[in-house]
């Protein structure tokens, strides 16, 4: 595309009334060299970014999409090859520019936001400091006028009482506030251009839709937003335009509502599908992969199959926790709940809420203050660990991160060997077989044996913690965030694995997330928790239908969904208290 | 009580009032310092019972250490001595008038010299004390701007920075010291051959133990250092513009140097008490020298002197080494 092109193109929107276009990418191609050979991770890029509008570039891990991100503000890495008919930023031609040309229109005439702040800005410093780094690098006033600008930003972003915040650590803030401050400091020289890569990823919902909500009064007053994530649902409301990416090529583009509504490439579709909701509950989310799960008869699990009474019962559960500084906080006040036989309960709740607490105490793995828990109609929580070992088989867990519970040095093979129930197999070769069987029941290729944690996908690794789960042949499955972490295509698979594991085995699930989404695709019943407190329980329809409690209608509210003219409910700049305590 | 005490701990949590009202941070404090004295204390009576174990009359020897002869003694001789040093006291009365004599500043009688260690030490104690801090502060300059210079280059450059720090780490300081004085001082002349007083004599001795402590420190830094320069936060510094030199100096490198940190710690005790190699090699005064004099000739009050201040050097920097955590990182405060 020639200078000439682009005024005419300029020229023609103006008549149009279609906001002029800031930056401009035409069949951009990146790759990295290696060894004297050149992989190709983005293919024939194109796409224009107008004033005051969204461009959102969703995808997997290792779709390409971070790549093309950090390519148009010159970071691809030291090893990329970097080629593009046109990268134009206004009338900068960024395939020629000298570091030092980059380093001036990084963070003033393009901000990035990151995902998590916790690690996105200085573990080390004041999230202030951080702020004001961005001003001083560009030469913006004085030390007082920057202070005092500081603080102006942290109050444009619905940061209360910023001179306070502004002098505490990113650790000492709230996840919402601290992604708030590292908003802040993305915008600190209000750049017409944002690049937000996966901004919302690790966030509460309620946090999440308030980020959103910022993106959105942004874009209002005219900054243009390139929105980065894998999760469609999160981009509808605010994206005008949609890239699909897998692979490296932008599989397809078009308008938000196109590509929301009427979506025509299969992977689009399969994304669309892939997000759960009340409404996707009993059905598949993922289309069927090449390893189909294998059914085998065998979850030689007998003892306890007469047992028709609840699996799983807690009554009164209470935790406290004494602070470094010697204030005590109750974790868990007085949460009660049983689990039925082949049934799932959902436990939903955000950061800090108990829910992770009562799961540990389920598990006998943290005692309570105070209340019992019984397993399969036994004690279990009130008996000291040598009689509960007997039954310990009996309940498994995963979490959202297996790559921590894994020993490193340890391949697939070793790990469910280990997890296997001593005595169960008379044989070496008995329990080599029913290592492949769990492989074959979690939908992996008995090739993955050898294969060590980290050779594995996200994907993969949490289909090995699933098979290890269900090495003893338990009842009951503990699932603390087990999805949380996938992408939102991976998630799907896992799902759909966990529902035909269910209907096999008749297991029971106890499903801990922050995401209720997963919580409605999955569960029969719900408790929601706030502060330690269960706030609502009841039927999953009743719950997603009939909310009654107040937080449980924000949440809701503030859940993304894939209609895009919904804009997120219940979530306003500055945040409310209850949501956003000090911490 | 004591019953009653358990039934409550075993029915529910201490209520938070209940508990002793010392702030955590004071209690820390109040823990390091408790610290160090067992330390100390420990490092005094290990000295002593090292005196105690030596083989022979201890007043026969102080007199041979004193006359530069060796003959056995009569009583009439010995008894003197034995007064003077209280010798003929029972070992634990001995003990107590050591430890009392600790508290109260008084390092004992040197036996060849005849005057109190103290003032010994005190004539040689500030060269020592100069010298090992410009060690450090030197082997900190070329760790820093080795490390900051090649880690997280390519991979070429990284080799030859991570290969530089071994191969210094493992010089002999007596070697090195040699090589520097034969090419600096008496080669190029650009530094004296006798270490002086001056601020020019103290650069070849310091050097000498500064190379190899900085290559120490440096392969404890660079991996930290290689690991801050992927961190996502880092990502964001570039993103807001900010530059390759300025990212590595302001942000990656606080958070690399803790390791480096705790080195010193061990490095300051270490080096004052090695600072004999430098020493007798530069012909310089200093505890060192003091030390090796005073092992030769038996003379053990100067010997268990040292070795006194030496633990108390360790004592006072690791505290110092804690208080350097928290202001590099000061998520530590509440930990």
């Amino acid at each position: 595309m020639t200078i000439l092109d682009i005024d005419t193109e300029q020229r023609t929107n103006q008549l149009d009334s279609t906001p002029p276009v800031r930056l401009s990418v035409d069949n951009l191609n990146v790759g990295f060299e290696r060894h004297g050979s050149v992989r190709p991770v983005v293919k024939n890029v194109s796409f224009d970014l107008r004033e005051g509008q969204c461009v959102a570039i969703v995808g997997e891990s290792g779709s390409g999409k971070s790549v093309t991100a950090r390519t148009l503000v010159g970071l691809t890495g030291g090893n990329a090859v970097v080629d593009a008919d046109a990268l134009r930023l206004g009338d900068e031609n960024l395939t020629a520019l000298s570091p030092k040309r980059w380093r001036s229109i990084r963070g003033r005439r393009i901000g990035f936001i990151l995902q998590d702040a916790l690690v996105s800005l200085d573990p080390l410093r004041p999230v202030g400091k951080e702020i004001e780094e961005a001003l001083k690098l560009h030469g913006w006033g004085d030390r007082t006028s920057r202070k005092r600008k500081v603080i102006d930003l942290l109050t444009s972003v619905g940061v209360p009482s910023p001179e306070n915040r502004s002098r505490q650590r990113p650790d000492e803030l709230s996840g919402g506030l601290r992604q708030r401050a590292l908003i802040a400091s993305a915008l600190a020289l209000d750049p017409e251009i944002v690049i937000a890569d996966e901004p919302t990823t690790a966030l509460d919902v309620t946090v999440q839709a308030q980020v959103l909500q910022l993106l959105e009064e942004m874009k209002q007053r005219g900054t243009s937003i390139i929105l980065i994530s894998h999760d469609l649902s999160v981009v509808a409301h605010l994206a005008d335009h949609i890239l699909v990416m897998s692979g490296g090529e932008v599989v397809e583009q078009g308008s938000a509502h196109e590509i929301l509504t009427a979506p025509k490439h299969p992977y689009t579709q399969s994304l669309i599908n892939a997000v759960p909701s009340r409404e996707t509950r009993g059905t598949r989310l993922a289309p069927a992969t090449g390893v189909a799960p294998v059914h085998t008869a065998a979850h030689a699990n007998d003892e306890h199959a007469g047992f028709d009474g609840p699996v799983l019962e807690a009554e009164g559960l209470v935790k406290n926790f004494t602070a470094p500084d010697g204030t005590l906080t109750t974790a868990v006040n007085n949460v009660s709940f049983t689990l039925g036989r082949g049934e799932t309960l959902g436990i939903v709740g955000e950061s800090g809420s108990g829910k992770s607490t009562t799961a540990r105490i389920a598990l006998a793995l943290d005692t309570a203050d105070a209340g019992t828990v019984r397993l399969l109609g036994q004690d279990w929580s009130a008996v000291p660990e040598t009689k509960r070992r007997r039954l310990r088989k009996q309940i498994s867990v995963v979490y959202q991160d297996p790559l921590s519970s894994f020993d490193p040095r340890w391949n697939v093979e070793r790990i469910l060997l280990d997890s296997l129930p001593a005595g169960a197999f008379a044989t070496a070769t008995a329990r080599r077989e029913r290592v492949l069987a769990l492989l074959a029941q979690v939908g992996l290729p008995d090739s993955v044996v050898h294969r060590f944690p980290l050779q594995l996908s996200g994907g993969q690794r949490q289909r090995v913690a699933i098979a290890r789960a269900l090495a003893p042949s338990p009842s009951i499955v503990v699932l603390d965030e087990a999805v949380s972490a996938l992408d939102v295509s991976i998630q799907a698979q896992i799902l759909d694995l966990l529902v035909d594991l269910q209907k096999e085995f008749g297991l029971s699930y106890l499903f801990i997330s922050h995401d209720l989404g997963v919580i409605s695709h999955l569960s029969d019943r719900v408790l929601v928790m706030k502060d330690g407190v269960v706030v609502e329980s009841g039927d999953a329809d009743q719950i997603f239908t009939r909310p009654a409690h107040p937080y449980t209608q924000e949440l809701l509210g503030a859940l993304p969904t894939l209609d895009e003219s919904h804009t997120v409910a219940g979530a306003s700049v500055s945040p409310s208290s209850s949501t956003e305590g000090q911490e | 009580m004591t019953h009653t005490l358990l039934a409550r701990k075993a029915d529910a949590p201490a209520p938070a009032r209940g508990r002793l009202t010392v702030s955590p941070r004071t209690r820390s404090v109040i823990d390091k310092l408790i610290g160090a004295v067992v330390v100390l204390w420990g490092a005094a009576t290990a000295a002593f019972l090292a005196q105690i174990a030596l083989p022979g009359d201890r007043a026969t020897t102080i007199l041979n250490v004193r006359s530069g002869q060796t003959q056995l003694r009569t009583p009439e001789e010995l008894a003197p001595i034995n007064a003077e040093y209280g010798l003929q006291n029972p070992i634990v009365v001995q003990y107590l008038d050591y430890i009392g004599g600790l508290l109260r500043g008084d390092l004992g009688i040197s036996y060849q010299q005849h005057r109190p260690v103290w003032g010994i030490i005190a004539e040689q104690v500030g060269a020592t004390l100069t010298l090992t801090a410009v060690t450090l502060v030197l082997a900190w300059l070329i760790m820093v701007f080795w490390v900051t210079l090649t880690a997280g280059r390519s991979s070429r450059i990284r080799a030859l920075g991570s290969g530089v720090d071994t191969v210094t780490a493992g010089l002999p300081p007596y070697w090195l010291g040699i090589i520097l004085l034969l090419v600096f001082a008496l080669g190029l002349g650009w530094f004296p051959v006798i270490g002086g007083a001056g601020a020019n004599g103290i650069v070849l001795p310091a050097l000498t133990l500064a190379i190899p402590l900085a290559g120490f420190m440096g392969q404890a830094t660079r991996t930290e250092f290689e690991r801050s320069l992927d961190a996502p936060f880092i990502v964001t510094a570039r993103m807001r513009g900010m530059g390759d030199l300025s990212i590595r100096l302001r942000h990656v490198l606080r958070h690399a140097v803790l390791p480096a940190v705790t080195l010193s710690g061990w490095a300051i005790g270490s080096t004052i008490s090695g600072a004999v190699i430098a020493e007798s090699l530069f012909t310089r005064p200093g505890i060192g020298r003091v030390l090796i004099a005073a092992v030769d000739s038996q003379d053990l009050p100067v010997v268990t002197g040292i070795v006194v201040l030496v633990a108390a050097a360790y004592v006072i920097t690791n505290l110092l080494v804690d208080l350097a955590y928290i202001v590099i990182d000061p998520r530590m405060k509440n930990s």
